[in-house]
């Protein structure tokens, strides 16, 4: 099939961005759409122009790297899939299709498509684990964890940290993205003994980072390409307000 | 100069060297520890819990990695499981089993000494994960649930739904950012080491580039670990991450560092067959998959066009469960694989150019229920119907082997120390446990063991009696490193040819994957050592690296990546034409049993072959570390 793209270009943080037209011929639907994106990259340097950068790593839905929003939506139309997961048969032919880096203060744009994301660490190094050397552990099975809890632990702790739920929403929150870390312990009689100190340091940080507030839209929920749900927000809301008002011990 | 090596083996019996070795080690005193600065590249499930853990101990740690995050290192792939000798079923697991398991499935090519302690400290590396929160999958009674794999009749391996690398990487990276957040661990991200350097022959720090900004920088230090992970992208079609690659491994390779088993790459069984040209990657189907659903091919060559469903059950040849009836669908993957490849050689394969074979739930589905089978595996079937459109819940999964993992990598002693005093190297990077063949869940296993348990004591070893002096890396060896990676990125810039550095990328793949993929023979081996020169020729000559050095430049990147494949890509081959037997994940036609079997040469063969660079990949020198087996004795290997 035949597509039309508008990328965003951009040449570094401080340079002034632009959409660039492309036109993509025989563009077949087995193709992911970074494949799509080769594509285009070899494309340009056949012709002695610079490639598109965009980030990605793994291809496989799960190590966060790719962050493109395509046609308004982060991560493209697919429920619960990864730019890199989506393939081009969701397109049809003609398709004219907007892709644009994650839109957000705290994540400046590198270069085209790629972004730095690098709030996100600092976020986690603030309370995103368990105080626990190497070599001080009990046996695992010393402390029976209820399936249920345990389940819900991991419900949260699929997060893949690429910023989606950032770039849907209207307020810049990174609410989603920290909520899924305190909820993950909070589940976990390994998490309880920092619960309180961990989510006041790190909204905190989300904070100061310059993320905004949550106001309830769930756009963030409805982006999430593992389907994190905003239960984890009302959860880290619960022990942020304990935390504040009981304080942290 | 001849080099012999030291694998520096404790001596006494099996069970109790590593005690043994890590009393004997010597200390480095804690009030002493945070003078010596450690520098970690990579932080995978090796190199975060190697940084985690050195950094607890009190030393001064600088770690990096290319991606964004250290979370995202290639390990956040891994989906099946990780294994530990824990017998919590009670099936009779053990760590003599574990061990044993793993030296067959290796085809006897790896080191007693270090597999043995391998199964040690599989143990603890479940206790630590556990305590840092990793939600490992339960029972209702609130203990941990296990799964088989390929290669073992025993449940012995630890999951998190399909994303245990995931879970078992954040566990990592959470431990490592504690480190970062109190400030004993410098933490790089988007930086790209490019060369190792050496003062007074020891390992003393590296270079590597600022991906965003392109600045070239040297950095200093007392030890040098690498936990780069694996080489598998020479094959340009492979599971790994994109960005996975062989540069420092062979930069420090370059600067001495013995290269050991090369061509010991592993074909995993169950893989999603290509689609087309423009495929980037393939992508795996957890091996855990086999534990429920089973592989067949239509008996008849002339039903192969046929839809599965068509074809009725008494002309279908489940023919892992016939050739081998006491493993049946979990043999080891370098027999599936190699079955599946006979299967379609033989005109049985389905789907696109008859490169596939059915991966059934059909039973599972039946005996089972929808639900339970989408609880096991729900993640993998929505996976494979993004990909192909397809539905594993009504018709068979189509799948074809692939290139996952590399045995291959740097030689190191039992102290995880390579040839290169000073220079450490962890996980998929060296060439330690796993042998000619790795067993099914553990990579994550190895990796997580040399970081968090075995590491953090021997490089206190090394400290304690190297005595170097200090460096700042403003010294003539640095200065001259620097130099040197400028230049090369020059001459990478100033090609100004035609072609861009992936379609070279692509050619050295296809060409490997044909001579030196999942069968091997001399005639082809020796042609692709012949062609192998030319295209690297050709890439000098005709590469073209658009845009500048002092960006982020992905071009650039790439072309550095790619041009270290194509010296890289000849080795491997050497290699392989070289080991003249078949064993493990390394198939030589030539050396097989009538059934088709691998044949082992153990007379001449039952050793590591560690490569030392002249100049020229082409001029390598062998050294050979023979291998000793005292404890399990070489057998024909059978999953009958
Ligand atoms: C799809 C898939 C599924 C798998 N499933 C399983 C499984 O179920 N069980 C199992 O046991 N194993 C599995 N494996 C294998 C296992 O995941 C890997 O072998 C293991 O995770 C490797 O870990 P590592 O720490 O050695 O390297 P990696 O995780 O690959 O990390 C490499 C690190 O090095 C850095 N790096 C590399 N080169 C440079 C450079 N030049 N400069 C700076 N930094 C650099 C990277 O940024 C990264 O941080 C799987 C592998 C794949 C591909
Ligand atoms: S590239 Fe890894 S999640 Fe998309």
């Amino acid at each position: 099939m035949n597509l039309t793209l508008k990328v965003w270009r951009q040449k570094n943080a401080q340079a002034a961005g632009a959409f660039v037209d492309y036109a993509m011929s025989d563009v077949s639907p087995d193709m992911s759409f970074l494949e799509m994106l080769d594509g285009l990259n070899e494309t340009l340097q056949a012709k002695g122009q610079e490639p598109v950068a965009f980030d990605h790593d793994c291809r496989e839905g799960i190590c966060g790297t790719c962050s493109l929003v395509i046609n308004g939506i982060p991560h493209g139309p697919d429920r619960a899939t990864t730019t890199c997961q989506l393939h081009m048969r969701k397109f049809k032919a003609g398709d004219v299709i907007t892709i644009e880096p994650w839109r957000a203060a705290p994540f400046a744009v590198i270069r085209d498509l790629v972004v730095d994301r690098g709030a996100f660490e600092r976020i986690q190094r603030r309370g995103g684990f368990v105080s626990v050397g190497t070599g001080h552990a009990p046996d695992a099975n010393a402390m029976a964890i209820p399936k249920r809890q345990a389940d819900l632990a991991m419900d949260a702790a699929q997060c893949i940290g690429c910023g989606a739920c950032v770039a849907a929403c209207k307020n810049a929150s990174a609410m989603l993205f920290v909520g899924a870390k305190v909820s993950q312990y909070a589940h976990l009689p390994q998490g309880q003994p920092e619960r309180f100190r961990r989510v006041l340091a790190m909204v905190e940080q989300h904070d100061a980072e310059g993320f905004g507030a949550c106001t309830n839209y769930q756009e963030c929920e409805a982006v999430c390409p593992k389907e994190i749900s905003v239960r984890v927000i009302g959860e880290m809301n619960r022990d942020y307000l304990r935390a504040v008002l009981v304080g942290v011990e | 100069m001849t080099l012999t090596l030291q694998a520096k083996i404790p001596s006494g019996p099996l069970q109790g060297k590593w005690d043994k070795h890590k009393f004997e080690c010597k200390l480095v005193n804690p009030a002493n520890k945070r003078k010596f600065n450690i520098i970690v590249v990579g932080t995978g499930l090796a190199g975060a819990s190697a940084a985690a853990s050195l950094a607890e101990l009190g030393y001064n740690v600088r770690a990096f990695c290319f991606q964004d995050s250290a979370r995202r290192a290639h390990s956040i792939a891994a989906q099946g499981g990780i294994n530990a000798a824990k017998n919590y079923q009670n099936d009779g697991d053990s760590v003599y089993r574990l061990f044993y398991d793993t030296i067959k499935g290796g085809d006897y090519r790896s080191r007693e000494a270090n597999v043995y302690r391998l199964a040690q400290v599989s143990v603890n590396i479940i206790d630590q994960c556990v305590a840092q929160g990793v939600p490992f999958a339960r029972e209702y009674g609130g203990t941990l649930a296990n799964r088989s794999f390929g290669g073992a009749q025993v449940s012995r391996t630890f999951y998190a739904r399909g994303q245990t690398g995931q879970q078992l990487l954040l566990g990592a990276y959470s431990a490592l950012s504690r480190q970062i957040g109190l400030g004993t661990v410098a933490m790089h991200e988007r930086h790209e080491m490019l060369d190792l350097v050496l003062v007074d022959g020891h390992a003393r720090g590296i270079v590597t580039r600022d991906l965003v900004s392109g600045a070239i920088d040297a950095w200093a230090a007392d030890a040098v670990v690498l936990a780069t992970g694996g080489y598998g992208n020479v094959f340009f079609l492979s599971t790994n991450a994109q960005g996975c690659n062989v540069t420092a491994t062979w930069r420090a390779h370059k600067k001495g560092a013995l290269f050991a088993n090369p061509c010991y790459t592993q074909i995993h069984p169950t893989c999603i067959p290509r689609s087309g040209d423009h495929q980037s990657k393939l992508t795996l189907m957890s091996e855990s998959l086999r534990n429920d659903g089973r592989v067949w091919v239509p008996k008849d060559a002339s039903d192969t066009g046929k839809k599965p469903a068509d074809i009725a059950e008494a002309d279908r040849d489940y023919y892992l469960e016939r050739m081998y009836p006491s493993f049946g669908n979990l043999v080891p993957r370098d027999i599936a694989s190699r079955a599946a490849k006979r299967m379609c050689d033989d005109g049985k394969g389905v789907g696109p150019g008859g490169l596939g074979v059915y991966l059934d739930f059909g039973d599972a589905v039946k005996r089972l229920g929808t639900e339970i089978v989408g609880e096991r595996y729900g993640n993998l079937f929505e996976m494979y119907q993004r990909i192909t459109d397809d539905s594993p819940y009504q018709t068979p999964m189509r799948i074809y082997p692939a290139v996952h993992y590399t045995m291959g990598g740097l030689w190191v002693d039992y102290n995880l120390m390579s040839n290169v005093q000073g220079l450490h190297v962890i996980g998929e990077a060296n060439f330690s446990d796993h042998g000619a063949n790795r067993l099914g869940a553990s990579a994550l296993m190895q990796g997580l063991a040399d970081g968090y348990f075995v590491l953090p004591y021997t490089v206190g070893q090394y400290l304690a009696t190297s005595n170097q002096k200090k460096l700042t890396g403003s010294e003539s060896e640095f200065t001259t490193a620097v130099a040197a990676t400028k230049a090369r990125i020059g001459q990478l810039l100033a090609i100004g040819g035609k072609r861009s550095p992936s379609s070279f990328h692509k050619e050295l793949g296809l060409l490997l994957w044909d001579k030196c993929g999942m069968g091997r023979n001399a005639a082809g081996l020796q042609q692709a050592l012949a062609k192998i020169p030319s295209i690297r020729e050709e890439f000098w000559g005709n590469c073209n690296v658009l845009g500048d050095g002092d960006s982020y430049n992905v071009a650039l990147e790439k072309a550095g990546r790619v041009a270290d494949f194509l010296e890289f890509g000849e080795l491997m081959c050497k290699d392989a034409l070289e080991r003249n037997e078949s064993c493990g994940g390394h198939f030589r036609e030539e050396f097989q049993s009538e059934g088709g079997e691998a044949q082992r040469d153990d007379d001449n063969y039952t050793h590591v072959s560690a490569w030392q660079y002249t100049g020229d990949p082409a001029t390598a020198v062998l050294i050979k570390e023979p291998l000793i087996f005292e404890e399990v004795h070489p057998s024909t290997r059978s999953y009958k």
